[in-house]
């Protein structure tokens, strides 16, 4: 059976899958960027704290994703949640790192001149900083995304949702027929929503983008 | 897996990437030899601690075939080796056509070749390796493969960036004191990008040690089989255990990485 035969016969479980797989990045996403943009709004002032944030964060990518969830099976048990800890745990670095660097970047004179229209501290974050701040926590959440929805792939194996059932399911009856075309369906199948993702982060940065800094 | 460089995300404004830009040495070094320190005791502090917890507890027969030493030994040297011979041949592959691909006239080549590698870099690792296994059979040759072709790219894109970012003038003013073009690469730009390529071997070498837990998948031993067995016979104590051993070696080696990028620093930048 061709490639094109099988996704025609498996068409509705294929996109089941996928759009499992595009729902768990979402939601992890989501979860990741209120922690990592709280923690990063909390931290950037402070340099001692910010680099204690970062390194944590960072020896979390240091462990291998698989480990990771074997790890979380003692606390979560397999499932959903196991791979959306997972999942949001390596989201965090990239998104807190470049929230502290945007709002470091954020320029002083701007600040003061919000502070001479009389604004607060949390409007001072909420009209100015963060806004200003934004393109460059975006970039941060963009490369996460593309990490979370490659990472997603190795949750099947816990029993996570997704693309990766494809993957693991090909690799169950290993030269059977049609193990080839699974694997190849969930593969391609995450480098396409990879690919969607990062075309709507372009537009997602247009929509978002504060009109006065938009290039 | 893991597929990124704490210090060097793509679209990333903090730009490590650039010598030049680092923060003054002194400091670093400082605060980075106290790190270096810590690191390798804190790894060897969870070992005995996780050794005397898993001791204490009671194994079933399956848990008794993976919780010894014999056989841990076998998979952590499986492991390592494994991840040694990809990370050398990783080097090997990725620094030659980093180089080329900087020469006057291959520069075309460049945009192609990146853009194809982000492209590559969407690929999850668990699929690439399950694909080269179907096309090629199974075993440590097709693990292999696998981790090469994924830690090509952060190698090989450190070093275009270090050698692209080796200053003009110097280049210029060693091909004016008549130095060849090959000793110009050899002794000015070669030793100028070591920084840089450093840091890129040492994301391969940890993107390699994670992605090798893998290799168990299609046959190519390594520490992800006490931990593949855990997660798929349900036995959490086993898949806790090696999740942990693994976790350690992967810090482990970015701790090595570390190491090398000091050591290995030539003396002068």
């Amino acid at each position: 059976m061709s490639l094109a035969e099988y996704v025609s016969d498996n068409l509705v479980e294929i996109y089941n899958d996928a759009v499992r797989h595009a729902n768990l990045t979402l939601v992890a996403m989501l979860i990741a960027v209120l922690i990592g943009v709280a923690v990063g709004v909390l931290t950037y002032r402070r340099v001692a704290l910010a680099a204690l944030v970062t390194t944590t964060t960072a020896s979390f990518l240091t462990i291998p994703s698989i480990a990771l969830l074997g790890i979380l099976i003692a606390l979560v048990g397999l499932g959903t949640t196991n791979v959306l800890i997972a999942l949001v745990a390596y989201a965090l670095l990239p998104i807190i790192r470049n929230t502290i660097v945007g709002l470091r970047g954020v320029d002083r004179a701007v600040v003061e001149a919000g502070q001479g229209m009389g604004m607060g501290r949390s409007r001072l974050l909420w009209r100015v900083r963060l806004p200003l701040a934004w393109p460059v926590i975006l970039s941060g959440v963009r490369v996460s995304t593309q990490m979370t929805i490659g990472i997603a792939a190795i949750g099947a194996y816990v029993k996570g949702p997704g693309l990766g059932n494809q993957i693991f399911d090909g690799l169950g009856r290993f030269g059977a027929a049609n193990s080839l075309n699974q694997v190849l369906v969930g593969t391609l199948g995450i480098v396409v929503l990879a690919l969607l993702f990062d075309l709507a982060f372009g537009l997602v940065g247009r929509l978002t983008t504060s009109r006065g800094i938009r290039g | 897996m893991t597929a990124v460089d704490p210090n060097r995300d793509p679209g990333d404004f903090d730009a490590g990437a650039a010598p030049g830009t680092a923060p003054p040495v002194a400091g670093r070094t400082r605060a980075g030899l106290r790190g270096l320190v810590i690191r390798p005791i804190l790894i060897a502090v969870a070992m005995v601690t996780l050794y005397l917890v898993v001791r204490g507890l009671p194994a079933d027969s399956i848990e008794a075939r993976y919780l010894n030493a014999d056989e841990l030994t076998r998979e952590l040297l499986e492991h390592v080796r494994l991840s040694i011979i990809s990370t050398v041949c990783t080097i090997v592959i990725a620094v030659p056509i980093g180089v080329l691909i900087t020469r006057p006239g291959a520069r075309w080549i460049k945009p192609v070749g990146l853009g194809l590698g982000n492209l590559g870099q969407s690929v999850p690792s668990i699929g690439l390796v399950v694909l080269l296994a179907l096309w090629m059979g199974t075993g440590v040759t097709t693990v292999v493969v696998a981790l090469v072709v994924y830690a090509v790219l952060p190698v090989l894109r450190n070093t275009i960036v270090g050698l692209e970012g080796v200053d003009r003038t110097i280049i210029e003013s060693a091909r004016g004191m008549g130095m060849s073009k090959l000793a110009v690469l050899a002794r000015i730009e070669l030793p100028l990008a070591v920084p840089v390529i450093l840091a890129g071997i040492r994301t391969a070498l940890v993107l390699t040690f994670a992605s090798a837990t893998l290799a168990t998948f299609v046959g190519g031993g390594g520490l992800g089989g006490g931990l593949v067995a855990g997660i798929g016979l349900d036995r959490p104590v086993l898949s806790v255990t090696y999740g942990i051993i693994v976790a350690a070696l992967a810090l482990f080696a970015d701790w090595l990485g570390l190491v090398a990028e000091e050591v290995l620093r030539p003396r002068g930048i």
